[in-house]
């Protein structure tokens, strides 16, 4: 089929500029990369039918939030390398910890019977139509929280950027 | 050009369990408190997509909405984080997390 060629290669370059984010010295590379993953999930979202996943995903991550990373490094001149890396005895158990995580949590899902979820024909629940008669129907004071939680955000980061001490 | 015929839902577990803990290695061996909210983003996004999958095979929106959600929490976490970030800088002129270790006794 050809939407599993699709799915594979978006895993992989996926895994692999995730895996960069970390290998990369400076963080400026480290943050492209980081949006390199970012569209390659964008593309998984619209591979599930989720149209107005992927949209969001691709404004809120790709737009505003690696716009704020790539300001933050420009703004504090952070491109260089790290001055003192780790020990490698700390990096090595560090990484050792991550894959027998990885091993458990593979081995707890291979055991999971995943036949219980039935596969639909066609989905449509993606759509924005659909979406947003949920969105506005059932979630509503979910969605208007989560305004205020935005304006208290923005306060914040104002307050914590101002110049002069409170 | 639909996924959810040809790919069984277990290849998502593995994708996103993969995703999960190359965030978590991220966060374990890196110093920089940048490359660190990054690894953290690795990681809500590994679930971000899980939480997708899992809704669009078992035709429930409900998880959709709640993806959504998690995005406005992950954006407000970041403005906050960076804003934090920036002021760490600003009074040790480092963001490595070394330096932070005034709360740790």
């Amino acid at each position: 089929m050809f939407s599993n060629y699709i799915f594979y290669f978006l895993s992989a370059l996926a895994l692999y500029s995730s895996v960069m984010v970390l290998l990369s010295k400076k963080p400026i590379h480290s943050v492209l990369y980081l949006t390199l993953t970012f569209f390659a999930i964008g593309g998984h979202y619209i591979l599930l039918n989720a149209q107005f996943l992927a949209i969001v995903h691709i404004i809120v991550y790709a737009g505003a939030i690696m716009v704020l990373f790539l300001f933050t490094v420009m703004l504090l001149n952070l491109n260089k390398e790290e001055r003192s890396p780790k020990p490698i005895w700390v990096k090595a158990a560090a990484i050792l910890a991550g894959i027998m995580l990885g091993l458990v949590l593979i081995g707890v899902f291979r055991g999971y019977d995943l036949r219980l979820i039935q596969h639909p024909m066609e989905s449509q629940i993606g759509l924005v139509k659909e979406l947003g008669k949920i969105l506005y129907r059932d979630y509503m004071l979910p969605f208007e929280v989560s305004s205020i939680l935005f304006l208290t955000a923005m306060v914040g980061a104002v307050l914590l950027g101002k110049k002069e001490q409170i | 050009m639909n996924a959810l015929n040809s790919i069984p839902i277990s290849y998502y577990l593995m994708f996103c369990s993969i995703l999960f803990c190359i965030g978590v290695i991220g966060v374990l061996i890196k110093r920089n408190a940048l490359v660190i909210l990054m690894s953290i983003e690795l990681m809500i996004n590994s679930i971000n997509l899980l939480l997708a999958a899992f809704s669009a095979y078992s035709n429930d929106p409900a998880g959709q909405i709640f993806v959504f959600f998690i995005m406005v929490v992950a954006a407000a976490e970041v403005a906050i984080g960076l804003a934090i970030i920036v002021l760490i800088y600003k009074t040790t002129h480092s963001i490595d997390i070394d330096v932070l270790n005034k709360l740790k006794w």
